[in-house]
């Protein structure tokens, strides 16, 4: 599953949004905040099709996955169907100052979730016509 | 930036921006029959000095408080601001350069012009000499910006070193160990650039690059080297491995082609995307392989974005 959806939500609605529980966070690590949300489980997607600023919705804890957000700039990890990172990979995200979440929903359902709270596909959906965020279509 | 470039930038802009870049849209105006009696009360509550006078969006004429304080003086009885108006007007329009604006004001000494959409012949805005500085300062900053990010582009130290040829190299051995260890280098690298102040575009197309390049050379490589080569205009990586080589070159760069085992693809690689990944950040990439010998990739990437 992946789609870049474009925010137009605050970050912190966001993790209300998911229901998201926090792993790991500090002052003045989110910087600029999310200005986006990006879900995949494959990393070469998440090299190749996330933007920068991203959070990053993912079911994989390895350490890798904390190396690849370091090389795409992604904001904040979320990991998906409640799944908590090992030490190692805790240590990393610590070293980078990223900043990772937790929620208990499936990719599916956080990914659905957030598009029914108002994050809209960059591109627009197709079907809709001008769907242009949070309310609109209601 | 000295002095003399920036007033060459502010000559430069004066003629680039058009009146409407400038002209405030949301105008205060006027129509024909408003009568004189109003006219003061209407400019006191906008604040202005002066309104432009329209009829189905065509400007008519302008009304002042000069031409308020004549009829007053006059002690002329009330009558619709289109016999008062001033209708000698100097107008602009605005598609015309920034330069006009100023030579107008320096010319006339008014206020403000109105100013005229070419192609309807209607009131698109007024023009101050306040819109003018606002414009032009709010197109340095973004001037600024830009250059900002284009004088930060480590090629300047290539021009600054005086040398015939000068560049610079960061070369790293890769271990053979666990996955976890894959990424240290395209992490180091990647911080190295951003040292040097490389712009983000390029950084993240060598970040995706050689982390890609990583990964094979911890799954499959055994461990291996890589070189990053920067020179003034361009990022070569050439990474080395003494591995079991490649046997079928084409196939790796088709996308989805992968001979990954399943505890890689577990770890969300090995969907055969990453020869593509490099290729696609990549100005070059040379594959060079031997089964049983190794295999070498050159990586370049120029430091400008095409």
């Amino acid at each position: 599953m992946t789609r870049g959806l474009k925010n137009s939500l605050p970050w912190e609605e966001i993790l209300r949004t998911l229901h998201a529980h926090t792993i790991l966070n500090d002052d003045g690590w989110l910087g600029d905040g999310i200005a986006r949300v990006y879900g995949s489980d494959l990393m070469s997607d998440i090299l190749s099709f996330s933007k920068p600023n991203s959070l990053l919705l993912t079911g994989l804890i390895n350490p890798q996955t904390i190396r690849t957000a370091e090389m795409v700039d992604i904001a904040a990890i979320c990991f998906v169907h409640g799944k908590r990172p090992h030490e190692e990979t805790l240590d990393l995200a610590r070293k980078n100052q990223l900043p990772l979440f937790c929620t208990r929903f499936s990719m599916f359902e956080a990914c659905g979730r957030l598009f029914a709270a108002g994050l809209v596909d960059e591109e627009g959906f197709p079907g809709l016509p001008e769907s242009k965020g949070r309310g609109d279509d209601r | 930036m000295n002095r003399l470039k920036q007033l060459h930038k502010v000559q430069e802009l004066v003629y680039e921006l058009k009146i409407r870049d400038a002209a405030v849209r949301e105008v205060f105006t006027m129509s024909p029959d408003t009568m004189m009696t109003q006219v003061r009360q209407m400019l006191r509550g906008q604040k202005i000095t002066a309104a432009p006078v329209i009829e189905n969006g065509t400007l008519l004429g302008i009304v002042s408080v000069e031409d308020y304080i004549n009829w007053l003086q006059e002690g002329a009885d009330d009558c619709p601001v289109s016999e008062r108006m001033s209708r000698d007007l100097v107008t602009m329009y605005d598609d015309e350069p920034m330069v006009f604006a100023i030579q107008n004001f320096e010319k006339y000494r008014y206020y403000e012009f109105p100013v005229i959409n070419r192609k309807s012949g209607k009131l698109e805005g007024i023009i101050t000499k306040f819109d003018v500085l606002v414009a032009l300062l709010k197109a340095l900053d973004i001037d600024y910006y830009k250059m900002e990010i284009g004088q930060y582009d480590g090629t300047h130290f290539f021009n600054d070193v005086s040398a015939d040829q000068s560049r610079l190299e960061f070369a790293y051995s890769v271990p053979k160990a666990g996955i976890g260890a894959g990424g240290e280098v395209a992490s180091k690298l990647k911080r190295n650039l951003g040292y040097l102040g490389i712009h983000p575009n390029i950084i993240r197309r060598v970040a995706i690059a050689t982390y890609e390049a990583e990964m094979n050379l911890v799954i499959y490589g055994g461990g291996g080297t890589i070189r990053a080569n920067l020179d003034g205009s361009c990022i070569r990586i050439e990474v080395a491995d003494e591995g079991p080589g490649i046997e079928d070159i084409d196939a790796v760069l088709e996308p989805g082609y992968s001979t990954a085992p399943a505890w890689v693809r577990e770890l969300g690689f090995g969907a055969g995307m990453g020869f593509s990944n490099i290729q696609n950040s990549a100005q070059e990439l040379d594959i060079t392989s031997a089964v049983g010998k190794g295999t070498r990739l050159d990586i370049v990437i120029p430091l400008e974005e095409s």
